[in-house]
């Protein structure tokens, strides 16, 4: 039985003891997430450089049985990097190098510890014709970390971020390493295809089969003017058709939809924001008036989508709308407490008006104002509905508050006929109770022949 | 026919499916395939088989006979398919049936109809001097030389009693009009077209010079047919062995009639009337137009189309022998269920045929999907008839 | 060796007896395909109806150790629907309903079987407002066959490989149970592969080998109420990158493709691209034309690159029918076949692509001919490479064959991946595969299929056969 310190030792000697600890200060810090998780403790923390670095880790881990836990952005808020089982937290971020931009075939090799600041960055000096999408998340937010857990943003009319994964490199339980994806057969990772899929049993499995160490993501082109036109939303049942609307042109670039309760607001506003790209003034002129033109005389008094041109907004309001990532983070701060976690639910588009007239009795039976956001993914093919809850982190009864509105709003999203994104243990428990049997009975023999010790972050899905 | 002649067309056949369809791919339209469902019974299954059979590397045998024969000749792949080729499709598959028919290899019902047809100049072996038996108590003349037309009845309109009214209905409208004509009653013989597509080159000849010698002898010039399917044999094939002859379905004579104002046809009862396009006229001789005309031109007559009419209508699966030989069977993916179907689905009172294959196998089909006393059966002669009758009350 | 009585007995009670077929005419028309690869032995040939029924002759095949392998209408041109190891063609085309269209949320729930003309109609008829991507294929090819084997069609440029517009699958697995994955197997709805541990990806690609799909979820767009196209014609394969990189960033095609050939004489050593555009007005297509007509100027590819408002009006049908008529090809040697090598590779390799397929071509006495679709705004390329042959010459369909073999050749050269490649295909594809991929890929097929009886000698390694 191996003992902790002959465990820090060895991994002492795979990446230094700069980039190794168990004292109780990191300890602490990766034992919880920004969110409203129950803190579990891990037992260490080690930061690899290298693909190698990270095979030797896991050689080591699968040995000896010791779970593994990867960490990026860590900024899920449902406690997806914190380990349930303790053992070896993984922090990726040194891995952080921008490997490969293919211009022509428009995608980016990257490692898991790029942060989305970085790429932005990085593309808008060296590449000003393309972008990723981005979701609307800190900058320190990692993009393999998003993508690999069906993250979604400002572009995914092309759909979620996980459909942009052209491939990847993983570091299986079992102490080998394999591309999936076309960079199995050729030096090029332009596509995860024609082959045999592969690449899916890495994505939303929360690193419970391998460890991504590469990955390759589709790239889009950056158009030389970007706008937003602003709507107020006046009725939730409207919202499939206005959706629908215009997702049938190929004419806008994002629709996005918040409610929420602004503190000096006597009640709930809900804006739709339309963002619309062009390379020529006559273009994007022409989008504006199209999308005007759709809403001008649209729906019954109560029912309408009512135009607010910019002069009408004040100029803080329309930066932060037209800001790339946009400042959600601005929400950890609305009870002054430093905290929020939300629960974001895949839906078909026909059921958002359920699911938000229902979000707003959960909001109001734990004492939120309604917060939430709403994203088409693709072409009306379904939407992500956010439902957040903020606390402060330093009242206790205010983060019980959340936890159980998160509760209740999985529950809300099951019963819909939603998924949950990105889960915490909760909701993943009941994910697990509503599914198809023998579809579990596959995810179970998939992990067992990928992590036969059950190292890979056990205790998600329901998994060791 | 013989298959060595289409050495060049049939293994150009790429087997893509287009043939299955309409041409707006609503509807898988193929009678046999949509029967039978495996790939041996469409005609790109039956194209390749008869390569194969060719070269030897299948052979003939009771079930390949049977895949040929369910074919009702109806003419929807050569509709769709894309290819230059696709007009000898038909061809191709009558030249396979030859072939087998040379083997001696045919189903038993196939042989039978040969059989009956040789020996009876019919396929129920009902006795010829019966043959006029559909007119008796009529005024119908027989034919005598001077007379303008021949109308020819053909095997179903002689002997099927249901066909048999469609017949005199016909018969008492040229009556009606004072049109010179007259029948051959017991001296008619069976035009062959069956025969022909069937397989049995050498009877369809014995049976088309022995017709083409009586009327001949007779003087006969023009004739109308009651079966678009004897329109088809002595419009395109009696050329071929010296019978020269002006033939037209009853339809077109009935479109001329009216079009030449020989015959105004009083005002009948309000009907919805859909109209079901036979094979034969439709998409073998084009002829979609004059039946429709002719409905039209009857006060009273509200014609709604199928959604699949024309070149797109289903075979109702009596062709290539099928009404007598029975191949391709009952069931509700019958064609001529699915016809049915697909004319009571119109709203329509009445289904108006033009074809005494296709009165035969509506007949059963309504009775089979339990529409007899929704859907009333007509031929367009008979509507006319109605119209007639009810003027005179 | 199972008693072939026994077995032929025990399908007759599952599906009926006009449903199995163990007669000459059968097996010989399912041991062959459209395509230049030589028939392979069948041993029983079953249409079932219902999933109950695929269930219970699954469980058969897998008591019995019977290779079993699905079949949609068959025009992959890769023999991959003819058994490398005899035993059950299953031929899927009974089980063909349209089970649910959801306009809202622009989704199809279908059988296996609903063929690309079956689904074109009814939403012709019912959802005018929608469409899904059609193939140049046609009618009667499945939809589930197209998106299964990562397929392409008139919706790829904008919307990606078919496959990505999967929402879901009902699978009958090796076992006989039966499963859903994707967002149908905890919802209703079949909206997405959703938010849960992807397991769909594991029936995309791998040939029926990991399991029989019965239902199929497919994304479905919206249908433009307009629609044109324009043309570019130039004659250096080498501005092609750069050129398709040009017009996929304005992001207003909704379709673009490019075809060299060298007859009729006058296309000969032509690139034509032609660039399909679509929009609910007028006015979207006006100014949609007006940015691709002048995306070249005032460029140093100016001269090079000539632009044409749209083909003569005479073809202008030809060009804007759904499926297009690609099938055609099968004639040009008057020999009723064709196959081509599809190649997927990144935008920057298809000059290469093309200068060096015109070599392989002329070796093997034919003229090259190529069409080329962009797919998913430029990601990447399906590069085909056609050759026709005459199926009475069988000298001409070892030339198609052999064109075939070293095209896959100079595709994984280049780093293209060749597209539903047949057996040998495969395996110059496995020979370039990260050995512990295929390690992992053949552990997973093992994993899901334990007896190998689904579509048994697919992705696998070379080996003697015995």
């Amino acid at each position: 039985m191996i003992t902790k310190d002959q465990v820090y030792n060895s991994i002492k000697e795979i990446v230094g003891d700069d980039f190794v600890s168990y004292s109780p200060e990191e300890l602490y810090i990766y034992s919880r997430d920004p969110g409203a998780s129950v803190p579990r403790m891990a037992d260490y923390v080690v930061m690899p450089k290298t693909t190698d670095d990270v095979l030797r880790i896991v050689g080591l881990a699968n040995t000896h049985s010791i779970p593994i836990v990867p960490i990026s952005g860590g900024l899920t808020l449902s406690g997806l990097a914190i380990p349930v089982r303790g053992g070896i937290v993984m922090d990726m971020r040194r891995m952080d190098r921008i490997l490969e931009v293919n211009e022509r075939s428009r995608y980016v090799i990257i490692e898991p510890g790029v942060s989305q600041g970085k790429l932005l960055s990085y593309l808008d000096k060296n590449y000003p014709q393309l972008r990723h999408s981005m979701p609307d998340a800190p900058p320190a937010a990692s993009v393999v970390g998003n993508a690999l857990i069906y993250g979604s943003g400002h572009l995914s009319k092309h759909g979620a971020h996980s459909e942009m994964i052209n491939g990847l490199e993983v570091v299986l339980a079992t102490g080998k390493v394999c591309k999936l994806g076309s960079c199995s057969v050729s030096p090029d990772w332009f596509g995860r295809g024609p082959l045999p899929d592969i690449t899916s049993l890495f994505i939303n499995w929360f690193a419970t089969t391998g460890i991504v160490t590469k990955l390759s993501l589709k790239l889009y082109p950056r158009h030389s003017k970007r706008d937003m036109l602003m709507f107020v939303l006046q009725d939730p049942d409207t919202i499939p058709d206005i959706v629908s609307k215009i997702t049938a042109t190929d004419m806008m670039e994002d629709v996005l939809m918040v409610a929420s309760k602004p503190p000096k607001a006597g009640s709930v506003i809900s804006l739709l924001t339309l963002y619309i790209t062009a390379d020529s003034e006559e273009e994007l002129v022409f989008k504006q008036d199209l999308f005007k033109d759709m809403f001008a005389d649209y729906g019954k008094e109560g029912s309408k989508l009512i135009y607010t041109p910019k002069e009408m907004l004040p100029p803080k309001l329309i930066r932060g709308f037209m800001e790339e990532p946009q400042y959600v983070a601005a929400t950890a701060d609305f009870k002054k407490g430093g905290g929020f976690e939300y629960v974001g639910v895949a839906m078909p588009l026909s059921m958002a008006p359920k699911a938000w007239k229902k979000g707003v009795e959960i909001a109001r039976k734990h004492g939120f104002d309604p917060l939430y956001t709403l994203r088409n993914i693709g072409y009306g093919h379904s939407i992500i509905l956010a439902f957040a809850y903020p606390f402060n982190r330093a009242d206790e009864d205010s983060i019980v508050k959340s936890r159980d509105a998160l509760a209740d709003t999985n529950e809300m999203a099951l019963e819909i006929g939603g998924t949950p994104w990105k889960s915490e243990l909760d909701g993943q428990e009941k994910i697990i109770e509503k599914m198809d049997p023998i579809t579990y009975s596959i995810m179970a023999r998939i992990k067992g022949l990928l992590d036969p010790n059950g190292i890979m972050n056990p205790g998600n899905w329901g998994m060791g | 026919m013989i298959l060595e002649d289409y050495g060049d067309i049939i293994h150009r056949c790429f087997r893509c499916g287009y043939y299955k369809f309409t041409k707006d791919y609503s509807v898988v339209n193929c009678p046999s395939y949509n029967k039978f469902r495996m790939e041996t019974y469409s005609p790109g299954g039956r194209m390749w088989l008869i390569r194969a059979m060719m070269q030897g590397e299948i052979k003939s045998t009771q079930n390949l006979a049977k895949i040929l024969h369910t074919c009702t000749m109806c003419g929807n792949c050569v509709e769709e398919c894309r290819f230059k080729f696709n007009e000898d499709i038909m061809d191709i598959i009558t030249a396979g049936r030859i072939k087998l028919v040379e083997d001696g290899i045919t189903p038993p019902t196939v042989r039978d109809f040969f059989k009956n047809i040789y020996t009876n100049g019919n396929p129920w072996k009902e006795p010829q001097r019966e043959r006029g038996g559909w007119a008796k108590g009529t005024e119908m003349p027989l034919y005598s030389k001077g007379d303008e037309y021949l109308y020819y009845v053909g095997c179903i309109g002689s002997y099927d009693p249901r066909v048999q009214k469609m017949a005199r209905a016909f018969g008492d409208v040229l009556l009606e009009a004072g049109v010179s004509f007259g029948i051959l009653g017991q001296e008619e013989h069976c035009d062959g077209n069956e025969v022909y597509r069937m397989g049995e080159d050498g009877l369809f000849r014995y049976l088309a010079e022995k017709s083409i010698e009586l009327f001949k002898g007779k003087g006969i010039k023009k004739i109308i047919t009651l079966s678009p399917h004897a329109y088809n044999i002595m419009h395109n094939e009696y050329p071929n062995l010296g019978g020269e002859f002006e033939v037209l379905h009853y339809t077109q004579f009935l479109d001329k009639l009216i079009s030449d104002k020989r015959f105004l046809i009083p005002e009948g009862p309000d009907i919805n009337v859909t109209y079901h396009d036979p094979c034969f006229l439709g998409r073998w001789n084009k002829i979609y137009d004059e039946p429709r005309r002719v409905l039209s031109a009857i006060p009273g007559v509200n014609l709604l189309e199928m959604d699949n009419n024309r070149e797109n209508a289903i075979c109702c699966g009596g062709g290539g022998g099928n009404f007598y030989t029975d191949l391709i069977g009952s069931g509700d993916n019958s064609p001529s269920r699915i016809r049915a179907r697909q004319a009571y689905a119109t709203g329509a009172d009445v289904l108006a045929v033009a074809c005494p294959t296709c009165m035969t196998m509506f007949e059963d089909a309504i009775k089979a999907e339990d529409l007899d006393d929704k859907l009333i059966l007509k031929d367009i002669s008979e509507i006319i008839i109605d119209a007639y009758k009810l003027s005179k009350e | 060796m199972p008693n072939r009585q026994d077995v032929y007995s025990s399908l007759i009670g599952m599906v009926g007896e006009e449903f199995v077929s163990n007669r000459p005419e059968e097996l010989y028309l399912y041991s062959c395909d459209s395509s230049a690869n030589p028939p392979r032995r069948v041993d029983y040939v079953v249409m079932p109806k219902e999933v109950e029924e695929v269930q219970a002759i699954v469980r058969l095949a897998n008591d019995k150790k019977i290779p079993i392998v699905p079949m949609g209408a068959g025009l992959n041109l890769e023999a991959l629907t003819l058994p490398v190891h005899g035993g059950i063609v299953m031929d899927m085309k009974r089980m063909d309903r349209i089970l649910e269209v959801n306009e809202v949320d622009r989704y199809a729930l279908i059988e296996a079987g609903v063929s690309q003309g079956a689904l074109i109609s009814y939403l012709a008829d019912n959802h005018p407002g929608l469409q899904h991507s059609v193939p140049d294929a046609p009618p009667s090819a499945t939809i589930a066959g197209s998106a299964l084997i990562c397929g392409y069609g008139h919706l790829s440029t904008n919307y990606g490989t078919h496959s990505e517009m999967i929402n879901g699958l009902e699978v009958v697995l090796a076992s006989g149970d039966v499963c859903k994955v994707g967002s149908s197997f905890i919802s209703p709805y079949w909206f997405g592969r959703g938010t849960l541990p992807d397991l769909t990806g594991l029936f995309i690609g791998w040939f029926g080998t990991t399991g029989i799909i019965t239902k199929l979820a497919i994304r479905l767009y919206p249908k433009p109420k307009v629609r044109d196209m324009v043309i570019y014609m130039m004659k250096d394969p080498s501005l092609l990158p750069d050129a398709i990189y040009k017009i996929t960033h304005t992001q207003m095609a909704e379709d673009v493709s490019i075809i060299g050939q060298e007859r009729p004489e006058w296309m000969k050593g032509y690139q034509i691209i032609s660039v399909y555009i679509s929009g609910s007005l007028d006015a979207e297509l006006t100014l949609k034309r007006q940015i691709l007509k002048s995306l070249f100027k005032n460029t140093h590819v100016e001269d090079k690159i000539t632009f044409i408002e749209g083909p003569a009006p005479e073809l202008k049908d030809e060009f804007l029918e759904l499926p297009f008529f690609a099938t055609k090809v099968a004639d040009w040697k008057k020999g009723g076949g064709f196959e081509y090598a599809g190649a997927i590779m990144g935008l920057d390799k298809v000059a290469r692509a093309w200068e060096q397929g015109m070599g392989i071509a002329h070796r093997h006495d034919m003229l090259y001919s190529y069409a080329i679709r962009i797919v998913d705004g430029g990601h990447h390329v399906l590069f085909t490479y056609s050759y026709p042959f005459n199926r009475a010459d069988k000298d001409s369909m070892q030339k198609a064959l052999d064109a075939l073999s070293e095209t896959q050749a100079l595709a994984l050269d280049i780093g293209a991946i060749p597209w539903k490649p047949e057996l040998a295909g495969q395996k110059q594809v496995i020979e370039k595969m990260d050995p512990t991929t295929f390690n992992l890929l053949t552990e997973i097929k093992k994993t899901l299929d334990p007896n190998g009886i689904m579509n048994p000698g697919n992705w696998e390694a070379s080996q003697d056969d015995s």
